[in-house]
């Protein structure tokens, strides 16, 4: 059957199961844009390109799918750049569809000519330029397939607008073959037996729970090994949920702004069992310093992860999930023949002690019996409002931190945010776009920052465009809060170019403006009721802004650079702290 | 600690993989010293010979990120003692007749060949090991260097064994 290369994009994205995709038209995707009246897929129309990477991200981030957007070339290829290198930072498999300038127009500095290849090849997990029209469904499931298998990641196929108008006898075959790209999916059983040597010798043993481990979908696996060995669980930003907060073997989150306990553990630990966690420097500190007493086991799909940043005792490559399923089985083969408990490490103690620095170090919030809210307690509130069945979608800043702080996350896929790359703006596009993964019967909530939203909250028209019913909370505290919060903690308080006026805009009149209901809470009084009310809306986007007081800061906090063991639990300790240094 | 470390890469013949692969040591701040690419006697196939600067964990980190580029197939280390390298140098030095015959006597003794002779110029062609072509240009400099090229390393293990050995693609279920 003859059809165009346009026509071969949709039938081979239809061919990959795709059901829907995130986009925007303009001139060299024209043609694309034709076929997919019929196509077999949903499409999102985005108001920014920026919306419609952020979205596909969403999606993934929430299905576990490969999230797809469709763009066309020049200015809006440039716009997926930040969305790409999302994705490629935090592991998220994404396709990216840009159109391009006709391939005989290629390199004269065409209208809305950019070189995409070349822009996005170190922001990609792989990119490709189509240089025939028969080559289009092997690049797009090349593409797929690279997105979604081994670490996953962003990859962008950019077709020229003359080969997607010309013709191609339609074949369609679901295998690929790459010689270059082979991702070890099992580990080596004899490291997985080391492992588990080395975990039976251990007094202090904690697991490292990474992104990875929900980019695997490995929760079971990860229950069944943590709960059988009696490991404690420390859950990256990245993996926060994938094990339960609510068990008892749950530590919290590590990090710049972890939980104490979590932290310590790190610090005190004498085992890291490494699960998809890539050492992150957010999470270290300091590296020289970081779990200073530390035998490493490291799990991980990418082989150039393991002793990148930290060397490693016993390194495997493969799936986590996998490998999880390896040491499972290994451990319940153990089980059977009774010899479970020589492989149980020694530490009952350690349990007791991590349990011990979680009831001694809680977070702290300050909450007022009535005026001011707290953005903690509008946090706390919204999760008590929707729940544990609901998704939540932060931004990057104060709200973010406090959302992974305060929320106890009990599956993987629960907690979406932006880790590697801090990109503001994310929430609202990635909101949206895992509303649309996760259907109607699973609430999205995304926490926002007022200076997050104001990137992107145009994308609230294509949410109520498409009925993608949304919630969307903006905590406003009239501030860059974070970067205020590091002006006012290590430049002396001297504020430069954080103020966000806390009405500019009016946010209820935003909503208005986006026709979808808009609730503003300012006091703690109000604050139950009028979530209630907004909770009470399913079948649209709402908005709910908070007035929170600006004043507060996020603890803990290990300041930029400084070892982990210089975590500061309140501002008091730090401003003591300075006030000892100058002192001495 | 050896810190130069020449690595023989295959790589297939896809437009930007040089691109790649430059990109990727430029973006981790990896050091290339030389980098020579070309042809094999697979037309779908180019092989890259690097010559990198690096430690040994950081050798690994560089052949771990290589390997991640989907075109790169193959990735070899050589032995020093245990392949052959060569590079390829270009140089034309002034020659008069008074010192002609001493600038030829030198190409000689280096097994180096005269590719181009003009009134007032030799051209001379060497290949060898790094250390020979230096040693060759330094006692042509006194006679007065006009201009010099010299290509990249490339290398091949010694012995009848192949980079090539056992890399065969195997067909992947897409969906």
């Amino acid at each position: 059957m003859e059809i165009t290369g346009a026509q071969a994009v949709m039938k081979s994205l239809e061919a990959l199961g795709v059901d829907v995709v995130f986009g925007y038209p303009g001139g060299a995707i024209l043609p694309a844009y034709d076929p997919m009246i019929e196509a077999g897929f949903q499409h999102v129309l985005v108001r920014h390109e920026q919306g419609a990477i952020h979205m596909a991200e969403g999606y993934a981030h929430a299905t576990g799918r490969v999230g797809v957007c469709i763009v066309t070339s020049g200015p809006a290829a440039t716009n997926l750049v930040t969305g790409l290198t999302d994705a490629m930072m935090d592991s998220v498999p994404v396709l990216a569809i840009t159109g391009q300038v006709a391939s005989t127009a290629i390199g004269s500095d065409a209208f809305q000519e950019a070189d995409v290849t070349g822009i996005t090849m170190p922001i990609t997990k792989h990119n490709e330029l189509v240089e025939s029209v028969e080559r289009i469904p092997e690049a797009i499931k090349e593409a797929f397939y690279v997105a979604r298998t081994g670490r996953p990641g962003p990859v962008l196929v950019d077709i020229p607008k003359d080969i997607l108008n010309a013709t191609l006898t339609w074949n369609w075959d679901d295998r690929v073959e790459l010689a270059g790209y082979r991702p070890t999916v099992r580990g080596h059983s004899k490291m997985v037996r080391e492992a588990l040597e080395l975990i039976a010798t251990a007094t202090k043993p904690v697991i490292y729970a990474g992104g990875g481990l929900v980019r695997a979908g490995a929760d079971d696996e990860l229950f069944e090994f943590a709960t059988r060995l009696e490991l404690p669980v420390v859950t990256t930003l990245m993996a926060r949920g994938v094990f339960p907060d609510t068990h008892e073997l749950a530590v919290g989150m590590p990090g710049m702004h972890g939980h104490y306990a979590a932290v310590r553990a790190f610090q005190e630990t004498d085992l890291l069992v490494t699960l998809g966690a890539r050492f992150d420097d957010r999470v270290t500190g300091q590296l020289a310093t970081f779990a200073p007493h530390a035998k490493i086991i490291h799990v991980d799909v990418d082989p150039a992860e393991i002793g990148k940043n930290r060397p490693v005792d016993v390194p495997i490559v493969g799936d986590v999930k996998v490998v999880l399923e390896q040491l499972n089985e290994v451990l319940g083969a153990k089980a059977a023949a009774g010899e479970l408990e020589r492989f149980k490490p020694d530490a009952a103690a350690w349990r007791e002690h991590l349990a011990q620095l979680r009831r001694e170090h809680p977070l702290r919030v300050e909450q007022p019996h009535e005026g001011v809210v707290k953005p903690q307690t509008a946090i706390q509130a919204i999760y008590e409002q929707w729940g544990d069945e609901a998704v939540y979608v932060a931004g990057v800043g104060q709200h973010q931190m406090w959302a992974s702080q305060h929320i106890p996350y009990t599956r993987g896929r629960q907690w979406i945010n932006s880790g590697g790359l801090g990109t503001m703006g994310f929430a609202v596009p990635a909101a949206i776009g895992a509303k649309v993964g996760v259907g109607p019967d699973v609430p999205v909530v995304a926490i926002d920052g007022d200076g997050c939203f104001q990137m992107t909250f145009q994308e609230i028209a294509a949410a109520v465009q498409h009925d993608i019913p949304v919630v969307f909370c903006v905590i406003n505290n009239g501030f860059l809060g974070m970067v205020r919060q590091w002006q006012h903690l290590f430049y002396d308080d001297r504020l430069s170019q954080v103020a966000l006026p806390q009405d500019l805009p009016d946010l209820l009149k935003l909503a208005d403006a986006y026709g979808i209901p808009g609730f503003r809470v300012q006091t703690i009084d109000e604050l139950e009721t009028t979530l209630a009310k907004a909770a009470s809306i399913t079948d649209q986007p709402v908005l709910v802004e908070f007035r929170v007081d600006p004043d507060e800061m996020v603890f803990p906090m290990v300041p930029a650079g400084a070892s982990n063991d210089e975590l500061i639990e309140s501002a008091e300790e730090w401003h003591a702290r300075v006030a000892a240094a100058e002192q001495a | 600690m050896r810190t130069t470390h020449t690595l023989s890469v295959l790589v297939e013949n896809k437009p930007g993989v040089l691109t790649r692969i430059a990109g990727m040591f430029a973006r981790r701040a990896y050091n290339i010293h030389s980098l020579a690419v070309g042809p094999t006697d697979d037309e779908a196939v180019s092989r890259l010979t690097l010559v990198v600067g690096a430690e040994a964990v950081q050798l690994e980190q560089i052949v771990k990120q290589l390997n991640k580029l989907v075109h790169v197939l193959k990735i070899v280390e050589l032995d020093p003692d245990e392949s052959v390298e060569r590079e390829m140098q270009l140089v034309k030095v002034l020659a008069d007749p008074a010192t002609r015959s001493q600038i030829i006597e030198i190409a000689e003794v280096f097994r180096a060949k005269i590719v181009d002779v003009d009134h007032d110029s030799l051209t001379i062609e060497a290949a060898g090991n790094p250390g020979k072509l230096a040693a060759m240009l330094e006692l042509l400099a006194p006679y007065g260097i006009r201009e010099m090229v010299r290509s990249g390393t490339i290398a091949l293990s010694r012995g009848s064994k192949s980079i090539s050995d056992g890399s065969r693609a195997r067909m992947q279920r897409v969906v």
